[in-house]
């Protein structure tokens, strides 16, 4: 009796930490399995279509299924040719041949008009298939074709992410650039770059001392200040990009101020231009860069400041050594919200950017509504995800304060 | 903070600097709102100052059926739906993190607010292909749903943080008095983490109701909602009357913004009471 007591209440408060435990998870669980499903789910079917290669395969089933025995060298025997030719048969009759078609262009240029010739001449063609092929087009004795088709027709490639960045394989499986006058999207990543870059240097030139400013007002100046941030902060992006669309115009309040104070006699064009850009997305995340550097600078003691002061250190210095080093933290947070967003815009720059100002997101957007190239659409998902994780990890790490480097 | 008496040359220019950097900061970021609200009580159809007079007739123009005010019933209906299953899910899952002993659960809350680091493009595009194979596009509940997984971690954030200044021997001393554990979070838990809750749920509301990326993908032009509706005008033909939708749309969120700093006050006050 005397030992079982505790034991006995041991085990009960075991138990009924257990039910604790479980009603915890089962609160817990119907939002992770809905973002499962309605989250995660689509999101990494979506980028699995960046790899995934099945047109060949469903529309030219038999020819894909022979030509996975051949070694490589030289040209396919004869099996695959009569896969093929049957292939050609059965797909210009359920008009499904062009599917295939389209997609083995993509691996090399120039095989589609192949294979639909192909296609309308397969009643034509008579055994042995090789031969008769051949005569119809030299192409299919060619080692290259054949290579390519084998690439097209397997389950996976890497075609679209090599594609996302101008890159693609020649004949002989080497990486190599698209030419110069076909590259497109590594222009994307570059400019993309270079806008997040940009906004973020002008948000914290200007974010900075507004953030100081905030930080050192009395308590009145103060709650009117943080108004002026948060009303903007608060209102949709899209309500601000408007504002810029109808304050930017050829027509609009900024001309006709400029045009007045005698600057300029005719219009200039401020939007559509990659000025629009600039001005709307520091317009639109300048707050993101203001909330942290404020926030920390709270928080910095001002005896700090004037002992610095009063042991000698000028004014310059004091900053410098003192008070940066502690508003370092949220400047790298502001850093790091600004840049990862400005990576991801698309409708602002869709609204008061020109042709050439157009980011990764827009060809995204691009690819999956107007051309309905769902693969490259993946694939650049896939890079602008990535690249959002490398810029995050660089800007974490390069203004990251360096403990004693100073004590 | 003036200067001091005592400062250098290059403190005041400093001074200055900093003062003229900011206050040129500050005239940037409220201006542009500010500077577009009058040209929606326009009486010409310039968007542009000196205005030829005063009229309300771009408002008349906006509270029309078609298609401003379906689109408005479109987003409330939207709105509204996101804002209730967010809550319920966002809050069930605040409350259970809280509770929860496990080993990966940083992670666990990490992968539940992961939605809001991934770029609203990419989530679009998912949904959009994923909805397509599911007949969801171009449907109430697709929308409702794409707008719920955009919104719910907001509501996780925010009853997650009112919930680490909640004192949990609270719950214990209802238990001990009788309670269940679901009465004990009805009359116990819920009134102290309710500012939390209310503010979930605006932000929720905030959330879908500003919405355009998503729209742009999945709604077909019966569930066009406000922002997508805002949108194509746009681009299309720009007159006071999207200014008047931007203005009411700018009033919406300054209004919601009250609330939330009304909550946020009330809170502040509670919480320094206690202590």
């Amino acid at each position: 009796m005397t030992s079982s007591a505790p034991n006995n209440l041991k085990s009960k408060l075991a138990r009924a930490n257990r039910r604790k435990q479980f009603l915890a998870a089962s609160l817990v669980a119907p939002l992770a399995v809905f973002l499962l499903v309605a989250f995660f789910f689509p999101l990494g079917k979506m980028l699995f279509l960046s790899v995934e290669n099945t047109d060949v395969q469903r529309h030219m089933p038999q020819t894909s299924e022979a030509i996975t025995t051949w070694d490589g060298q030289g040209i396919p025997d004869e099996t695959v040719y009569a896969a093929l030719v049957d292939d050609l048969r059965i797909g210009s009759e359920n008009r499904t041949i062009a599917l295939a078609a389209t997609s083995l262009n993509h691996e090399i240029a120039g095989f589609r008009s192949l294979v639909m010739s192909a296609a309308r001449r397969s009643d034509d063609l008579t055994p042995p298939f090789q031969q008769s092929l051949i005569d119809h087009n030299a192409k299919w004795g060619e080692h290259e074709t054949w290579v390519g088709f084998q690439r097209a027709a397997a389950p996976y490639t890497l075609r679209y992410l090599l594609a996302s960045v101008d890159l693609k394989r020649d004949v002989d499986g080497e990486i190599q650039k698209v030419p110069e006058s076909r590259r497109v999207y590594i222009s994307y990543l570059k400019r993309t770059l270079w806008i997040c870059f940009v906004v973020t240097a002008l948000c914290l030139a200007l974010g900075f001392p507004m953030s100081y400013l905030i930080a050192n007002a009395s308590p009145r100046a103060r709650s009117i200040l943080f108004i002026l941030v948060l009303l903007p902060f608060w209102t949709s992006l899209l309500v601000r990009t408007t504002a810029w669309v109808i304050l930017l115009q050829s027509t609009g309040i900024v001309n006709s101020m400029l045009m007045w104070v005698g600057l300029t006699d005719g219009p200039i064009q401020l939007i559509f231009n990659r000025f629009g850009v600039y001005v709307s997305m520091v317009h639109i995340l300048l707050p993101f860069m203001i909330l942290p550097i404020y926030s920390v600078m709270r928080s910095i003691p001002k005896n700090h400041l004037h002992a610095s002061a009063s042991l000698g250190a000028r004014p310059f210095a004091t900053f410098r050594y003192v008070y940066l080093p502690r508003a370092l933290p949220g400047v790298t947070a502001g850093c790091m919200l600004v840049s990862v967003l400005a990576l991801g815009f698309y409708i602002t720059p869709a609204l008061v950017g020109g042709a050439g100002d157009q980011m990764l997101s827009f060809l995204i957007a691009e690819f999956t509504i107007r051309t309905a190239n769902w693969h490259m659409a993946a694939a650049l998902a896939l890079l602008l995800l990535l690249t959002i994780i490398v810029v995050f990890s660089i800007t974490s790490r390069l203004i990251r304060p360096s403990r004693g480097n100073r004590s | 903070m003036a200067l001091p008496s005592h400062a250098t040359a290059s403190q005041r220019i400093s001074y200055v600097l900093v003062r003229i950097v900011a206050g040129f900061g500050f005239v940037f970021l409220i201006a542009p709102i500010l500077a577009i609200i009058p040209i929606s009580f326009s009486s010409g159809s310039f968007l542009s100052y000196p205005l030829p007079g005063f009229s309300l007739k771009w408002y008349e123009a906006v509270l029309t059926p078609y298609p401003w005010l379906s689109s408005l019933r479109n987003s409330l209906i939207i709105g509204s739906a996101t804002m209730v299953i967010a809550t319920i899910l966002g809050t069930m899952a605040a409350v259970g993190l809280q509770n929860l002993r496990f080993k990966y659960k940083a992670l666990l809350t990490a992968l539940l607010v992961s939605p809001l680091a991934v770029p609203v493009v990419v989530s679009g595009v998912a949904l959009y292909f994923f909805f397509a194979s599911v007949g969801l596009l171009g449907t109430f509940a697709g929308m409702i749903l794409a707008h719920t997984v955009l919104a719910t971690p907001f509501v996780v954030i925010t009853v997650s943080v009112t919930l680490q200044g909640f004192d949990p021997t609270l719950v214990q001393a209802a238990l001990s008095l009788g309670a269940n554990r679901f009465e004990a979070f009805r009359s116990v838990t819920l009134p102290i983490i309710m500012p939390g809750v209310v503010s979930g749920a605006i932000f929720a509301f905030i959330t879908s109701f500003d919405e355009i990326v998503v729209a742009l993908f999945i709604a077909a032009p019966s569930q066009f909602t406000l922002p997508r509706q805002l949108f194509a005008g746009v681009r299309d033909k720009l007159d006071p009357s999207i200014v008047a939708v931007a203005v009411l749309l700018l009033v919406v969120s300054t209004l919601l913004i009250l609330v939330l700093e009304l909550l946020r006050w009330r809170t502040e006050r509670l919480t320094s009471q206690k202590r």
